[in-house]
């Protein structure tokens, strides 16, 4: 652990807030029609966390979400299955179960998430445990406390052993950008992760406002895109907590076709994190199918 | 020097908010010599897909409220009417009615209010029932509303019919998406600004102008519209009505002109009968 080389802390790249959020804007008007709409819905699903992080998660909501995962709509093979479910430690050897052999992965949230306020060693036994459970992503909180207080060595280190510890299982950091104030100390914090080894960038748990936006994630697509001209490394990216309309979800995609190329369109380098986003979706395409506006009556509940 | 008139764009009610159509359309006013006096937002199909959003949203909030409480809501809307009874008055005016017609519908609009104001705790009690069956059970039956409605409006008495194709509706706790033609746009949109102070919840009465045949496939067709009421029509638009609106078994009611009927509010509703064990 001794011999990391250390990313040049004092570096600051300036966000230009103003410009992010007319970025933003321009990239909004881009309208999106027939086919290559339904292309982009099918991709959105194809790219969802399905997500359950509530304190009365049970297995029964774990196991149903799985059924969701692996068919979005009962009884319809010709839609594609999501990317990942997303679930509280203890319910990944159930995911696991759920999920083998489906091609869904099962990603855990770990190192005392939401919060992150526990003893490194603590984090890494937590770590170390979901991926001996199955767990085939990691979803690690970095703590916000020391990294704004400016201690960036110890967020990179936090980062660098977690992935350590994750062995082949893919790390996901989560930046929670509601607590970091400024787009400067988003892009901060997205350096240093990538620096220490994240395979994946994420704004936010899901638990404080505001989650994901799309300025903020505008600003991790391009430190993103940075890293890769510097070192040649993909790092993937996942807005999380916020996102909850089809139509948010497809200017997303737009943001990372005209910042990272066509490259990451692809569920192994984009990520929604949500949960009432993908009943949105499905409700959309079978608007595009039927021609009538649909009702949430006839999708499953979760 | 002459002042300039400040012309009023009469802008669309959808979840509380006043806005124009999204597609941008809209449709000018013009009085008698041709002048224009005013622009009517036109809504689209996006605006009443928003609309209906709005409506579900507001459903359960709405149906929530105490019946008492949704009594003394409506009965505002009637004392908010009477404040503003010469603007409506003025307005009906310039849409083409004589002072005497426009008085008149002001006034009949705003009793229309209070009448069904006071059905919202009653209703329940003269429609609901015990009934008899040969088990030990306790066999009652209670109207519930249906949850969100399409109002197709005409351009008859126009205050009135606002009244008597919104009131019913929502007094047992619907909501609606409410859908007029441009002829009585001004006097509808005007009225909205009167929901908007009368403590009414935000989405529960959403108001779109629009051409009646462009909107009317996407309502009737819509999953998540309950029910449909269209005011004033013929038999080729009923039967169209019927079979846009097979696909969710939407219940469908055909309403001529304004009426003071508490049948109006029982058409909306869906009865639920309950079983409960007696004697053990």
């Amino acid at each position: 652990m001794a011999d990391r080389t250390y990313p040049d802390f004092s570096r600051i790249v300036p966000i230009d807030t103003v410009g992010v959020e007319e970025r933003v804007a321009r990239l909004n008007t881009r309208s999106i029609k027939k086919s290559s709409k339904v292309q982009a819905l099918k991709l959105a699903l194809s790219m969802l966390d399905l997500t359950t992080l509530e304190g009365m998660d049970s297995p029964g909501k774990v196991r149903q979400l799985c059924r969701k995962a692996v068919q979005p709509i009962a009884g319809r093979d010709d839609l594609p299955r999501v990317a990942a479910v997303c679930v509280y430690p203890p319910f990944v050897k159930l995911a696991k179960q759920e999920l083998r052999g489906t091609g869904v992965n099962v990603a855990s949230v770990a190192t005392a998430f939401p919060s992150g306020h526990a003893p490194l060693p603590e984090k890494l036994d937590e770590v170390r445990r979901c991926v001996d459970d199955g767990a085939d992503e990691i979803d690690m909180v970095i703590s916000r406390g020391e990294f704004l207080r400016g201690e960036y060595a110890f967020t990179f280190d936090e980062v660098a052993a977690v992935k350590e510890a994750c062995g082949p299982a893919h790390l996901k950091v989560i930046l929670e950008t509601g607590e970091l104030h400024t787009l400067e100390l988003v892009r901060k914090a997205s350096d240093i992760s990538m620096a220490a080894g994240a395979d994946f960038i994420k704004t936010s748990t899901g638990k404080v406002t505001p989650s994901a936006t799309q300025p903020v994630t505008l600003v991790m697509l391009e430190a993103i895109r940075d890293h890769y001209y510097a070192t040649g490394r993909m790092v993937g990216m996942k807005p999380a907590g916020g996102i909850r309309d089809a139509k948010t979800a497809l200017r997303y995609l737009v943001m990372v076709k005209e910042t990272l190329g066509a490259a990451w369109l692809h569920p192994d380098w984009f990520r929604f994190g949500a949960s009432v986003l993908a009943n949105d979706i499905l409700m959309q395409i079978v608007k595009q199918e039927t021609g009538v506006y649909t009702s949430l009556d006839y999708f499953s509940k979760d | 020097m002459q002042r300039l008139d400040v012309l009023k764009t009469y802008k669309l009610l959808i979840g509380g908010a006043y806005e124009r159509s999204e597609s941008g359309r809209y449709l000018p006013l013009r009085d008698k010599k041709g002048g224009l006096v005013a622009n009517i937002a036109w809504a689209s199909r996006k605006d009443l897909r928003n609309a209906v959003v709005a409506a579900r949203g507001a459903q359960s909030g709405w149906a929530g409220r105490s019946a008492y409480n949704r009594g003394q809501i409506l009965y505002r809307i009637a004392e908010m009417m009477e404040g503003r009874k010469t603007q409506f008055v003025a307005e009906r005016m310039r849409e083409g009615a004589t002072a005497k017609a426009a008085e008149a519908d002001v006034a009949a609009a705003i009793d229309l209010w209070v009448h069904y104001a006071g059905w919202c705790d009653k209703y329940q009690q003269v429609f609901s029932a015990v009934n008899p069956v040969s088990s030990a059970h306790f066999n009652f039956s209670v109207p519930e509303p249906t949850g969100v409605v399409g109002v197709l409006a005409d351009a008859a008495a126009p205050l009135q019919a606002l009244a008597a194709s919104l009131a019913p509706v929502i007094a047992s706790g619907n909501t609606v998406v409410w859908v007029g033609p441009a002829a009585i746009g001004a006097s509808a949109l005007t009225f909205g600004e009167v929901l908007g102070t009368s403590d009414l919840p935000a989405g529960v009465v959403n108001l779109l102008v629009s051409e009646r045949a462009e909107l009317r496939p996407h309502l009737a067709g819509h999953m998540d519209v309950n029910a449909v009421v269209a005011v004033g029509a013929d038999d080729a638009e009923r039967k169209q009505l019927q079979l846009d609106a097979v696909r969710n078994l939407k219940r469908l009611t055909f309403w001529e002109g304004p009426a003071a009927d508490p049948y109006r509010i029982l058409a909306l509703t869906e009865t639920k009968t309950t079983w409960h064990p007696v004697g053990f």
